[in-house]
């Protein structure tokens, strides 16, 4: 391409005249203590500047739950009322139609069901709001300076409040099947920190690669559809799979998704005993809590500079 | 070392800086689905792929900016202005070329930030976090930044929705949030344009405020008035290109004279 000058204007900036005057731009950055703007702070500097931003964290995640819907008649009742129709649904096609509480009575069966969907939801949503932390919010991260991860860890918290609203939905059905509250329900809350850490790590990584590739977005839903019903939420994996390889009961019952249901399960029904459990679950479940907080924190962070190019 | 140059304390340094967009097409056109898939899978040369368009919107500009300064960038639409601040701020990766600051600049655009299904009340709130500000230090000038707006002058308009708010209205309230805040670099994007006559009149006064506290103001502006009136150096870009850099009469001089034809 031919670049045409406009009307031979010359450039007359007019240079200080002083000893800085020899310098090279980087020299004279040095020299005056400039640094390079946009540049990617270091690990832990990253995680002071995340921790100061915590309250923008809180009111971002919460205005975006208000948010939600604000345009309707009834308002935030839908905090409820979406969980509830949701297990509605579900109860109906395989509880009544399928009849997939193979292996397990009926009041087992229905907090069962309603569990393993509300805490596959807080997985499912997380990974969704995560492809999109910065491809559906590049307005803000090229309008202002924050750490980008506050955005993912951001969305979600959204959706860790929006679990502590199903919890209601889900209080009242335990209780109504007869798992009445005792010292086990203590266990909600280990189990539910260990979900959001592993979470938030999911989050952080598909925030990552959503940015480089949104079309992301469109194929997620099939990868989370596949993984939510290989992970047994509705429907027990040891119960159904016996006639197959254990192996493959194995697989599924240690992916992490079906570690956190279960162990959430275990928490707050009365008749899902250790039995139901796999070996050696809280370390696994920890395990999983830990390589992808950490290792998605770190991965995320790898790319901070670059989030946001167009 | 004995600095005998007293008041030329360097704030931004520009070091051959390039940038590039990269726009992503959507497939159409000459690309095909499987071309899109090799975009997905490949690396390296997939960035030279139809399909991918590079667009070059600031080609190698260099100049340092002092501190106490009020710098104009001007230039027809398109012209990289808007994206070399950005870049100034951080928020946009050059492609080659280096941007010093002192401190971290800051871009006054903090709508991005805010709900229109919130009331204006809790976007105070949001943009003032928004913007790095403590909480302790948002509840202190929740007053002043309502007060400024003038929100409240026609009834009790915080506590609704901003979606409720007239274009005006909602306008003097992203201003009124943004200006909040003080800056050591700042930089303002075509924001003074904003609202009815008696609330610009305001808001040049509060961005000669600013423009005290702060290090270094750079102003975006299609405005030669506004530019005349705030700014003692200005830029002139032109295709990415840094044209012309000298002081104010200067160069506007030049540019009308260019623009005229």
């Amino acid at each position: 391409m031919s670049d045409t000058h406009l009307g031979g204007a010359v450039a007359t900036s007019a240079p200080p005249s002083s000893a800085d005057e020899g310098l090279d731009p980087a020299a004279l950055a040095a020299k005056y203590g400039l640094s390079v703007s946009g540049a990617r702070p270091g690990l832990f500097e990253y995680v002071r500047d995340l921790w100061s931003r915590r309250h923008f964290i809180l009111a971002f995640s919460s205005a975006k739950l208000t948010a939600q819907y604000s345009q309707a008649k009834l308002g935030q009742v839908w905090q409820v009322a979406t969980p509830l129709l949701n297990a509605l649904v579900y109860y109906l096609i395989f509880g009544l139609i399928l009849g997939a509480g193979k292996g397990l009575s009926k009041d087992v069966y229905i907090p069962f069901l309603v569990t393993g969907i509300f805490v596959f939801t807080f997985t499912q949503n997380s990974v969704m709001a995560g492809v999109r932390a910065i491809s559906g919010n590049l307005g803000l991260v090229r309008a202002l300076h924050f750490p980008r991860a506050t955005l993912p860890i951001s969305f979600s918290l959204q959706q860790l409040q929006q679990l502590l609203f199903s919890m209601i939905v889900l209080v009242a059905v335990a209780i109504s099947f007869g798992s009445y509250p005792s010292l086990r329900w203590l266990l909600l809350v280990p189990a539910l920190l260990l979900q959001f850490v592993f979470n938030i790590g999911l989050a952080l990584i598909m925030a990552r690669m959503g940015a480089k590739t949104p079309d992301l977005a469109q194929l997620m839903p099939f990868v989370m559809r596949t993984w939510m019903y290989a992970s047994g939420v509705m429907f027990s994996i040891s119960a159904m799979l016996a006639d197959k390889p254990a192996w493959i009961a194995d697989v599924l019952m240690y992916n992490p998704a079906a570690v956190y249901m279960d162990l959430i399960r275990y928490s707050l029904i009365e008749g899902y005993g250790a039995e139901n459990l796999p070996s050696h679950v809280w370390m696994t479940a920890l395990a999983w809590a830990l390589v992808f907080g950490i290792g998605g924190f770190v991965y995320f962070w790898k790319a901070e500079e670059r989030y946001g190019r167009g | 070392m004995a600095d005998t140059n007293r008041d030329r304390v360097p704030t931004v340094i520009c070091d051959d800086v390039h940038i590039v967009y990269r726009v992503h097409t959507g497939g159409g056109g000459k690309g095909s689905a499987t071309a899109a898939l090799s975009r997905i899978v490949g690396r390296g040369k997939a960035e030279v792929s139809r399909g991918v368009r590079k667009v070059h919107a600031v080609r190698g500009v260099t100049f340092t900016a002092y501190r106490g300064e009020a710098i104009g960038l001007i230039g027809t639409n398109g012209s990289g202005k808007s994206t070399l601040l950005r870049a100034i701020a951080g928020l946009l990766p050059t492609e080659s070329g280096k941007v010093y600051t002192d401190g971290q600049p800051s871009l006054l655009g903090v709508n991005a930030a805010l709900m229109n299904d919130l009331t204006g009340e809790r976007n105070v709130i949001l943009g003032g976090l928004a913007m790095g500000m403590s909480r302790e230090e948002v509840r202190s000038r929740y007053e002043d930044i309502v007060d400024f707006s003038g929100i409240n002058e026609k009834g009790d308009f915080i506590s609704l929705p901003m979606r409720t708010y007239s274009s005006g209205m909602g306008a003097r309230l992203r201003f009124a949030i943004a200006a909040a805040k003080n800056h050591d670099v700042l930089l303002i994007d075509e924001a003074l344009a904003t609202g009815d006559r008696k609330f610009q009149i305001r808001s040049e006064e509060r961005i000669r405020e600013l423009r005290k506290e702060a290090g270094t103001v750079f102003l975006v502006s299609h405005s030669n008035k506004s530019i005349r009136d705030t700014c003692d150096r200005v830029l002139w870009l032109e295709k990415g290109q840094l044209l012309m850099d000298g002081p104010t009469d200067e160069v506007l001089k030049a540019y009308e004279r260019e623009t005229a034809r």
